[in-house]
C-alpha cells in the first residue's frame, strides 16, 4: 500500500483512496458470501454422497448422468441417465455426478455480467471500489487479453436455460414418494430454486440483448413489436439482476444442505406422506 | 449557522497542497455554497468551474472526500457534524488550477467518433420515429458531459489506459448513435479496434456516479458490448451472416 501524492492531492497505491466511507463492506461481503459459496460447493462436489433423499434431488448433482450405486445417499439407478459410473474415471478423482455438470453453472455465474463486477472488484482489486487505488499491474488489458473468454457468456446461458427445465422436472418429481403426490419441505425448497434460478437467469444482459436489444427498432414490423414486448419485460428483471443472482445462489447452496441433511439423517422432513 | 473545516487542494499541475478553512454553514447550502463563501471572505483566487447551480450544466465535478460528485448537488446536511470535508479536483484529468481541471481531452474524443448518418427520408420527406424507439436513446441524451464517469472510470484514472479506451461518457454517445433507429453507420468495428470496448471490465463506477442516474454500464457499455460479441465472438451468428450475407 504504498502511497505517494500527486498533482490535486490524490493519494496512489493499491486500496489508496481519500474516501472517508466504509467503501470496503461491500467487496468484504462479497469475498465472504462468492468464497463461502466456492469452498460449499467445491466440498459437496467432492463428496459424491449423500445428495439424494427420496424423491428430493440436490441441485449440486442434477441432472445425473452416472450413478455410483454403492455411494452412501445415492439416487437409485434409474434416475440416471446414461446408467452406472464409468470405469473410464480417473481413480484419483471421487466418484461424484457434480463434477459432470457443475461446469455448466459454474461457467455462467463466471461469467455473469454482475458477478464479474463483483469478483473484479473484491477479489481482482481492478478496484476494489469506485475511486480506490486498484492492485497495480503493468498493463491493463480488461477483457482483452485471457478474459475474453468473457464473451462466451450467452453460450453459458444457454445451458443455464436447459438446467432451468431440468431443475423444475426435479422439482415436480420431488411432489411425488412411490408415485403417491404429497408435499414436503423438501418439495418447497427445491420448488423455489428453479424459480429463483429462473429469476436470475432471465434477467441476464445477454439474454436481454438477444430477446430484443440487439434491434435498433423496436416498431418497424410485427416481430420488433413482440421482442420489444419481450425485452422490456427482461428488463424488469435485469434492474433486479444482483438481487436474483444473490438468492439464487443462496438458496443452491440450502437446497443442497437441506437434501444432504435429510440423507444423512440428520434432519427430518415435514411432509404429507408421514 | 455552524462553523465546519474545509480542506481544500490549492495548485497548479506543477504541484500544491492542502489548505484547511474554517467558514460558517448556514442551513440547505450546498458545498458549491461553501466553496463561493470561502471564496468571497478567505480565498479570493480559489478557482472553481461552475454555472448553473442546478446539476444541470455538469461544471462543478470534483472529488468531495474521495467521491467524484457535482459541488451544486452536494448537500452539506449529510455530512456528520464534526466531519472535515476535504474537496480535489478531479483526479483523471490534468490540473489547471486549484479545482478547476482540463477536460478537453474528452471533446477530442467525441470528434473521433463517425457522427449520425440517417437514412434516406422516405417519399414525403418526413423521418417518423415510434415513441418506443425514442426512449431508448433519450434516456443516453439526458447526460451533462460533467465527465465523472470518465474521472471514476479506473481504465482512465488508475490504468493510464486513454490511449485504448475512450471512457463511458463516450461509449454513451456511441450507444446513442448505434441504437438509433434511423442512423445507418456501422461504428461495431471501431467499438471493438478503436474505442476499446473490451477494456471496460463493467465494475459500475460510472453508473454509480453518474448524477443523471444513466444506467450507463447496463443500458449502454453492455448493450454495445453484446454487439461486439454479435459480430466477432458468436460463432453460431457468424454461420448465420455467413449463409445468409447478413451484416
Amino acid at each position: 500500500m504504498a502511497e505517494a501524492a500527486r498533482a490535486g492531492g490524490h493519494i496512489i497505491g493499491f486500496a489508496a483512496t481519500t474516501r472517508t466511507d466504509r467503501w470496503w463492506v461491500g467487496p468484504l461481503l462479497t469475498v465472504l458470501g462468492l468464497g463461502g459459496f466456492v469452498v460449499y460447493a467445491t466440498w459437496a462436489a467432492f463428496q459424491g454422497s449423500h445428495y439424494y433423499y427420496g424423491p428430493y434431488l440436490s441441485p449440486f448433482y442434477s441432472p445425473l448422468l452416472f450413478i455410483d450405486p454403492n455411494a452412501p445417499g445415492a439416487a437409485p439407478l434409474g434416475q440416471a441417465w446414461f446408467g452406472t459410473w464409468p470405469s473410464w474415471w480417473p481413480s484419483f478423482l471421487p466418484a461424484s455426478p457434480a463434477f459432470l455438470i457443475l461446469v455448466f453453472p459454474g461457467a455462467f455465474r463466471a461469467t455473469c455480467y454482475y458477478y464479474r463486477k463483483a469478483y473484479y472488484r473484491s477479489f481482482f482489486g481492478t478496484p476494489p471500489g469506485c475511486a480506490v487505488g486498484p492492485l497495480p499491474r503493468r498493463r491493463y488489458r480488461g477483457e482483452t487479453g485471457l478474459l475474453i473468454v468473457q464473451n462466451l457468456h450467452r453460450y453459458a446461458l444457454y445451458f443455464a436455460i436447459a438446467f432451468i427445465f431440468i431443475l423444475y422436472d426435479d422439482a415436480f418429481r420431488a411432489f411425488f414418494r412411490d408415485g403417491q403426490f404429497g408435499v414436503g419441505v423438501g418439495s418447497v425448497v427445491l420448488l423455489i430454486n428453479p424459480t429463483l434460478l429462473a429469476g436470475y437467469t432471465f434477467g441476464c444482459h445477454s439474454w436481454r440483448h438477444l430477446v430484443g436489444g440487439r434491434l435498433d427498432c423496436f416498431s418497424c414490423d410485427r416481430s420488433s413489436a413482440l421482442r420489444h414486448g419481450i425485452w422490456k419485460g427482461v428488463s424488469i428483471l435485469n434492474v433486479g439482476h444482483m438481487q436474483w443472482a444473490w438468492a439464487s445462489l443462496f438458496w443452491v447452496a440450502l437446497s443442497d444442505v437441506y437434501v444432504r441433511l435429510l440423507s444423512m439423517g440428520v434432519l427430518r422432513d415435514l411432509s404429507t406422506w408421514g | 449557522m455552524s462553523e465546519r473545516l474545509f480542506r481544500i487542494w490549492r495548485g497548479t499541475a506543477a504541484g500544491g497542497s492542502f489548505v484547511e478553512y474554517r467558514v460558517d454553514v448556514d442551513p440547505g447550502m450546498v458545498v458549491l455554497d461553501v466553496l463561493h463563501r470561502i471564496q468571497a471572505r478567505l480565498a479570493n483566487d480559489l478557482a472553481i468551474r461552475w454555472n448553473c447551480k442546478a446539476g444541470k450544466c455538469g461544471s462543478c465535478s470534483m472529488e468531495i472526500n474521495g467521491r467524484p460528485r457535482l459541488a451544486c448537488m452536494t448537500r452539506m446536511n449529510q455530512f456528520g457534524g464534526a466531519e472535515m470535508i476535504a474537496v480535489q479536483p478531479m483526479k483523471t484529468f490534468p490540473v489547471v488550477k486549484d479545482l478547476v481541471t482540463d477536460v478537453s481531452w474528452n471533446y477530442e474524443q467525441n470528434r473521433r467518433i463517425p457522427p449520425f448518418r440517417p437514412k434516406p427520408r422516405p417519399a414525403d420527406g418526413q423521418y417518423r420515429m415510434r415513441q418506443v424507439d425514442v426512449d431508448r436513446v433519450q434516456e443516453f441524451r439526458k447526460c451533462i458531459e460533467c465527465f465523472l464517469c470518465q474521472d471514476v472510470c479506473h481504465v482512465l484514472r488508475d490504468q493510464s489506459r486513454k490511449d485504448a479506451f475512450v471512457g463511458p461518457r463516450l461509449m454513451i454517445r456511441l450507444a446513442s448513435l448505434e441504437m438509433h433507429p434511423l442512423d445507418t453507420e456501422d461504428r461495431v468495428p471501431a467499438l471493438r479496434e478503436e474505442f476499446g470496448s473490451g477494456l471496460c471490465n463493467i465494475t459500475r463506477c460510472c453508473t454509480e456516479v453518474c448524477p443523471e442516474q444513466i444506467q450507463i454500464t447496463d443500458n449502454g457499455i453492455i448493450p454495445l458490448k453484446e454487439r461486439v460479441v454479435d459480430r466477432y465472438f458468436d460463432p453460431l451468428l457468424g454461420l448465420v451472416r455467413k449463409v445468409f450475407r447478413r451484416k
